[in-house]
């Protein structure tokens, strides 16, 4: 059998992309919440690329994918821009739960979690934070208790994204207590709605719901649950943090069309159509706010491939890409606080239906870029600390037994 | 960014010869004496090629590597982590006017010259006011005969007392002209205006019937603006490289003097609130060289983004470059205001680096036109 080329590839795609793929929607525009409809629609839509053979090309044929090259990927993703794609998938299903899986999961979780995620039967989701502290998160405290063939599970998780509309979740645990913090962690590959899981959606003060905190009540789960070592979680949760900067910087394989649809924090509009809208647009004021932000937009767009590069080339480490996060902070900043600006007394003083009253709205969520993904200041540590070797902060939590670490109240 | 063989030998040369001869020392020796730099040592510089690299080969130029600009940036960010002397912009400035005009090939005996360092050239563009606005230049030209004659005082233009040739923006009844004069031509006046830096210097250059001939034109009207338009976005990228090469030196031996510095026992790079000023400047520098490096592509292949992402870097490198080293003196201490350091000579470069050919917010407003509003 001969190795069908790229662009023959990108030719089949484009001619079954216009037979089978629903055209974008004209109106682009999101809402803050994601809700069932939207989930019901992406999973769909993956569905049809299922069923074309066109999804999850990068994954091996196996488990359900293509065993196609990175090049065939992205001329797919060239290809499907005018079209309508499940992109609520991408993250954390496809780009980040998927390939741990299939680095580090048994045959049975390969075969059976990262095909119907390719098919569109299920989603997957990550239980990683904990409500003890986002950014420590080898600290996890949820505790998993061998009982015969099973494990019991208590504990609570925080910040997952989305896990309200996902079937599965990728969740560390603590099962040995004796053990330094990062030996003693188990990663086990859960159902998210079952008894024993009470999972709440949090209210964000933008009005979002995207991020979800669960309850574990003595949930027992099957000894083939686990991912992996028991006690060697971090491995795993090592190999996820890579895959998260990976698809948050831009870089993922496993990820399938244009646009980010986690974004239910982006203001629907652009700073020039806010000026517009307020005929600010002439005011030398504003157009100087609203250039300093596409000057950050511009700089931000270049940073994250000449990073990526620069790891790929091995001129820095893999963890450069906390410097696309941080930056990442900063554009947000600078965007947030002039559409704030602009919208003047009119932000305060209107509501939803109104653009001002949007961008106020989305000024409430600032800090949001700069806590999500580990705080900006744990950016600027592992800048410091791995990029530039300097000394590494005392930690008292190292090279002693889990137990003894002192836990805050 | 990938580079070739021949490019890689072509920065190293150049490494080897700046560190030599154009660096920190020599900036200072040279302002001892009160000069700005030694034309012998010019000509030998450009036997490098520096000065070869955006004439076409057809002029007698080229580069190794068919990319000049880029290979042109290369050089402008080594001059920069050198604060090296000599006359690199304005000439290279020039010459990008020159051979981006219809008219190249009536002034090949100037190219010539320019390569081979034998004549100095610079742009006079600009007239009093302080704004960047070589649309509207200080001096005004006025048909004479089959030439002009012009009119009028070009302000803040850089090595005007050390140049031979002066490329002149000059405004017409109807736009702008760019020619051709010499400096020692009857009418030119040039009064030395002095500088924040060592070793880069500025003057008035006036112009008082000043006759222009005809054979002297670079391009007018329509063709003028559009070159005029092209010199600015060269005087910017080989002034932001230039700031590029310099925060990263400065960065760099502002880290060593972290780790070699110790207060209360401890360096001062295990202190976390000195560590995140770092990581923050740290970041800055390398967004600094992303944005360098995407305006330097955009430029050598003559995209239409080479505009936008120009003036991004400038707006972006402009503003951090100073701030920048201006942390970089913060973490030195009181030593990093001292005549002695060698910060200051820095944060000079980077000074003119951000104020000249358009400051930060000007290239904002330029952003602000080609977004649409």
């Amino acid at each position: 059998m001969t190795i069908e080329s790229v662009e023959d590839f990108r030719l089949r795609a484009r001619d079954w992309l216009a037979d089978n793929m629903p055209k974008k929607p004209l109106s682009a525009e999101r809402g803050l919440t994601q809700d069932d409809a939207e989930w019901a629609r992406a999973r769909e839509l993956q569905q049809i690329l299922h069923a074309g053979g066109f999804a999850g090309l990068c994954f091996p044929k196996e488990y359900g994918g293509q065993g196609l090259d990175r090049e065939y990927q992205d001329a797919f993703t060239e290809e499907s821009v005018p079209y309508e794609m499940p992109l609520l998938l991408n993250v954390p299903s496809l780009s980040i739960c998927s390939p741990t899986i299939l680095d580090m999961g048994s045959e049975e979780q390969k075969k059976e979690r990262i095909s119907r995620a390719i098919s569109g039967e299920e989603v997957l989701c990550q239980f990683l934070s904990e409500p003890s502290g986002g950014s420590n998160l080898a600290g996890v405290l949820t505790r998993a208790e061998r009982d015969g063939d099973s494990w019991v599970i208590n504990g609570s998780k925080i910040w997952s994204t989305s896990a309200y509309a996902a079937d599965y979740a990728l969740c560390l645990t603590r099962t040995d207590w004796d053990a330094p913090k990062h030996r003693g962690l188990t990663m086990f590959l859960i159902k998210v709605h079952q008894p024993g899981v009470e999972l709440n959606r949090m209210a964000m003060v933008n009005g979002s719901s995207e991020f979800c905190q669960e309850f574990f009540d003595d949930l027992v789960v099957p000894a083939s649950a686990v991912v992996g070592e028991v006690n060697d979680g971090w491995t795993v949760a090592t190999q996820q943090l890579y895959y998260e900067r990976e698809a948050v910087g831009g870089a993922s394989r496993y990820t399938s069309g244009v646009g980010n649809a986690n974004g239910g924090f982006r203001p629907a509009t652009t700073l020039p159509e806010l000026a517009r809208e307020l005929g600010l647009e002439k005011e030398p004021w504003v157009r100087e706010l609203v250039a300093a932000s596409e000057v950050h937009h511009t700089v931000q767009e270049h940073l994250i491939p000449y990073v990526s590069a620069a790891v790929q080339e091995g001129r820095l480490p893999g963890v450069a890409m906390s410097l696309a996060r941080l930056f990442h902070a900063e554009t947000d900043w600078l965007e947030y606080d002039a559409g704030f600006e602009i919208a003047g007394g009119a932000g305060v003083s209107h509501g939803d239906d109104d653009l001002a009253g949007q961008w106020a709205k989305h000024y409430l969520m600032r800090q949001g870029a700069s806590l999500g993904g580990g705080s900006s200041e744990m950016s600027r540590n592992i800048i410091s600390e791995r990029l530039l070797k300097m000394p590494r902060e005392q930690a008292d939590d190292k090279d002693i037994p889990f137990r003894e670490v002192r836990q805050g109240r | 960014m990938e580079i070739s063989a021949e490019q890689r030998l072509f920065r190293e040369t150049n490494a080897e010869f700046v560190q030599e001869q154009a660096s920190v020392p020599a900036v200072r020796e040279l302002y001892r004496r009160g000069a700005a730099f030694d034309r012998g040592w010019w000509s030998t510089a450009t036997e490098l090629g520096w000065t070869s690299l955006l004439v076409p080969e057809e002029f007698g130029g080229g580069s190794a590597s068919g990319e000049g600009v880029t290979d042109l940036v290369s050089v402008a960010g080594l001059l920069g982590a050198h604060v090296s002397p000599g006359p690199l912009n304005t000439v290279s400035t020039v010459i990008a006017g020159v051979v981006h005009a219809a008219s190249g090939g009536d002034h090949v005996e100037l190219l010539e010259s320019l390569m081979a360092g034998d004549t100095i050239a610079t742009w006079a563009a600009v007239g009093v006011s302080p704004a960047w606005s070589p649309l509207a230049p200080g001096v005004t030209a006025t048909p004479a005969g089959d030439g002009w004659t012009l009119d009028g005082i070009a302000s803040r233009v850089e090595f005007a007392v050390e140049s031979d040739v002066f490329l002149v923006s000059a405004k017409t009844a109807t736009g702008v002209i760019e020619v051709l004069v010499d400096a020692h031509a009857p009418g030119v006046s040039v009064t030395s205006t002095g500088s924040v830096d060592f070793v880069r210097t500025f003057g008035d250059v006036s112009f008082s019937a000043v006759h222009v001939p005809a054979t002297s034109l670079v391009a007018a009207e329509a063709a003028a603006a559009e070159i005029i338009a092209h010199q600015t976005r060269i005087a910017n990228l080989l002034q932001v490289a230039e700031a590029v090469g310099a925060i990263g030196r400065v960065f760099e031996f502002t880290v060593q003097w972290g780790f070699d510095r110790f207060s209360f026992g401890r360096p001062l790079v295990s202190y976390q609130a000195l560590k995140h000023r770092y990581a923050d400047d740290f970041l800055w520098l390398e967004a600094s060289r992303a944005i360098l490096g995407a305006a330097t592509a955009a430029v050598q292949s003559g995209g239409e983004e080479a505009q936008k992402l120009v003036s991004a870097a400038k707006s972006y490198v402009g503003d951090r470059g100073v701030q920048i080293v201006q942390d970089c003196v913060q973490l030195h201490g009181g030593l990093g205001v001292t005549m002695d350091h060698d910060l200051n000579v820095y944060l000079r470069r980077v000074m003119l680096a951000r104020q000249l050919y358009g400051t930060p917010r000007e290239h904002r407003e330029v952003i602000a036109g080609l977004i649409g509003i």
